[in-house]
């Protein structure tokens, strides 16, 4: 097992070091002069040279993808061009709230998909099933502004039972930063009425972002617990007097989670894209709207960071998956190692 | 003379398919009476899995039971959902690769069938599974609990079963062709083991097979079904010294031990949405009459418990389909 996981470990090496390559190709092909867009409109062709000298940006290309790679390796990822301040920080500074968001849609997704696509598929074409199926298409097919819009009107502006927009209660404050999720800092000031506040915060931004992995999940998991009720180990254990309700859940579902564990480290992906749309309407401050605002100003410093910064993140999870797929399944490890 | 421990009294059973309803049993009669090892023979298609499915209640789900008994221990298994069975019917599956869940310890998913059926703590069962684990003969008893399937052989899988059959201490022992997915080596000291087994605890066996060398070296009776009937029944020795049935006659005539030519039987089983009238087998049959389209025919009672579905039981078969 731990020779396993240094193998995922390693495997994941390549692939950040071609992100590190391929986001300075990216940032190079993006139309736009950054130098000419921080200079301004009054800008002399001098005043825009001298901007060039200062971030390198005269130099050959190899030589700047040099010190791109340098730069990334020692977390150096520069000043933004927009607000001078280092974009690694920024970068820091808004993460855990995008983390936060995704995770509370992957646990809401994971913790509903799952279910209901074992309920689908033990009532194998019952009305659940097509209930289920209903919904797992009609998840993917929902614009998330749309329903992001309809919730808030629903549940913040009718019903008044959620906030509308923001992490938490202006008038009740950020807790002290320690790992910048606000539910954790919360807990750890001591303040349950922050935590509380912020989860009432999290509730609509995190179901409208879990909605699509939500309906993924459901059917992964509804074909996987199908496929597994055909095995023959299951008759077995039907033959030899399984408990009824063990059978149909821990004994298949392990086997059928298999896939839906994949599912989930590509979902996470998806939700990190999906967030970007979800954060501007809810007003969340994470690394959405930062790179909405990156992109509009061309700040191409502050996208560089961002796009490394979740790829890294990305990677992690995959690990993570792939760990969790050899704990569930312990032929995983051995085909492999 | 007491009830019999397994009793199948004109079972049928049908199953509802795309193809329309195929009547895969017919009327079987059989029983098991304590102690007694119980052959079922027949070519793939006969229905003898079904007949195992049957009483082990796992039919698929579009399967029914429009007629017939079956008793277990004088209780009726269809009426009380196959719960009197459970634990005292051991099984031991055909395929040893594929009826254990790979994901699971072995340990956990024996140990599983003992928390719901054999009497006694945790720690009683896995010594006891240890002890069985012994005699099936599986080598490292006490690490094999914590294995997975994968990293046991094929040989090693099946005596896993054959342990978890006896686990709960059953009255009757239920095998389907246990020894076909494994090599020939094995495939004898599987069945070795097995015979040892059920003599040594005085098990009651019901063993499925189309293979009549394997059926002779383990079963004192034997039942023949053809296309979900019963055609031929008896001691095994005497059924395999002077079969009656033209069917048995033929089947025998084909195993490659006996046979002068393989010339097998013509034609093939029927499908089960399409079976004859009158006598399942007439089509294939040598001395097949015109009654024989038509009539049903009934069990002829012949001296020693032998019975045969053929009134022409002592009619010589033409020299080219047994020679």
């Amino acid at each position: 097992m731990a020779r396993y996981v240094i193998r995922r470990l390693l495997m994941a090496l390549p692939a950040l070091f071609g992100l590190i390559i391929l986001t300075f190709v990216l940032s190079r092909v993006i139309p736009g002069d950054p130098a000419a867009t921080l200079a301004g409109d009054a800008a002399t062709p001098a005043m825009i040279a001298e901007i060039r000298a200062q971030y390198g940006l005269d130099r050959p290309i190899i030589e700047q993808a040099f010190i791109h790679v340098r730069q990334v390796l020692t977390g150096d990822f520069g000043k933004s061009i927009f607000s001078g301040r280092p974009v690694a920080e920024e970068v820091i500074q808004r993460l855990p709230a995008t983390l936060e968001l995704t995770f509370a849609a992957l646990f809401i997704a994971v913790l509903l998909g799952v279910p209901l696509g074992l309920l689908a598929a033990i009532n194998h074409n019952g009305p659940i099933d097509h209930l289920v199926r209903l919904l797992s298409v009609g998840g993917l097919a929902l614009a998330s502004f749309w329903l992001a819009i309809m919730l808030q009107l629903l549940f913040a502006m009718e019903l008044d039972l959620l906030p509308l927009r923001g992490r938490v209660d202006v008038a009740l404050g950020l807790p002290p930063r320690v790992t910048g999720f606000v539910l954790l800092d919360s807990l750890i000031a001591g303040r349950m009425d922050l935590f509380v506040n912020g989860i009432q915060h999290l509730i609509l931004p995190a179901i409208t972002l879990s909605l699509p992995g939500l309906a993924t999940i459901a059917r992964f998991t509804r074909s996987g617990v199908l496929e597994v009720l055909q095995k023959d180990f299951v008759l077995y254990a039907k033959a030899v007097g399984y408990g009824r309700f063990r059978l149909a859940t821990i004994y298949v579902l392990r086997n059928a989670v298999t896939l839906v564990v994949t599912q989930i480290g590509l979902l996470f992906g998806a939700l990190i894209s999906g967030a970007v749309a979800v954060e501007a309407i809810f007003d969340w401050p994470g690394l959405g709207t930062y790179s909405v605002q990156a992109i509009i100003s061309a700040d191409y410093k502050a996208l560089l960071a961002v796009t490394l910064v979740v790829g890294f993140v990305y990677a992690a999870v995959n690990v993570l998956v792939d760990v969790a797929q050899a704990v569930i399944d312990p032929r995983v490890a051995e085909d492999v190692a | 003379m007491s009830a019999p421990l397994l009793s199948i009294q004109d079972l049928s059973v049908h199953i509802r398919g795309d193809a329309g309803l195929a009547r895969i049993l017919d009327g079987i009669t059989l029983s098991v009476p304590a102690g007694v090892t119980m052959g079922v023979v027949g070519e793939s298609g006969c229905g003898k899995s079904t007949l195992l499915r049957a009483v082990l209640g796992i039919l698929p789900n579009n399967a029914s039971i429009p007629n017939g008994r079956l008793e277990f221990k004088g209780r009726d298994l269809v009426a009380d959902h196959w719960a009197s069975a459970r634990g005292r019917i051991g099984f031991v599956p055909q395929d040893p690769y594929l009826s254990l869940n790979p994901v699971f310890r072995a340990g956990d998913q024996l140990l599983e069938i003992m928390r719901k059926h054999a009497p006694g703590s945790r720690k009683d069962h896995t010594e006891k599974l240890i002890e069985l684990f012994r005699a099936v003969q599986l080598p490292d008893p006490e690490g094999a609990l914590g294995k997975y399937p994968h990293q046991f052989s094929g040989g090693q899988r099946q005596r896993l079963l054959i342990a978890a059959a006896l686990a709960c201490e059953p009255d009757l022992l239920v095998a389907d062709e246990p020894t076909t997915a494994l090599d020939v080596t094995t495939q004898r000291e599987i069945l070795g083991l097995l015979r040892n087994l059920v003599a040594s605890k005085g098990l009651s066996l019901l063993f499925v097979t189309h293979d009549f060398g394997v059926l002779a070296a383990l079963c004192d009776r034997v039942t023949v079904l053809y296309a979900g009937r019963v055609v031929e029944s008896g001691l095994t020795a005497e059924v395999l010294r002077n079969p009656k049935h033209p069917y048995t006659r033929m089947l025998l005539a084909c195993h490659p031990d006996r046979a002068i030519n393989l010339i097998g039987i013509p034609g093939t089983v029927p499908a089960a949405t399409q079976q004859p009238e009158g006598c399942r087998f007439h089509p294939r049959c040598p001395i097949a009459r015109p009654e024989c389209a038509r009539k049903i025919p009934l069990l002829v009672q012949l001296p020693d418990a032998h019975s045969v579905a053929c009134p022409w039981y002592s009619d010589t078969l033409p020299e080219q389909a047994i020679a």
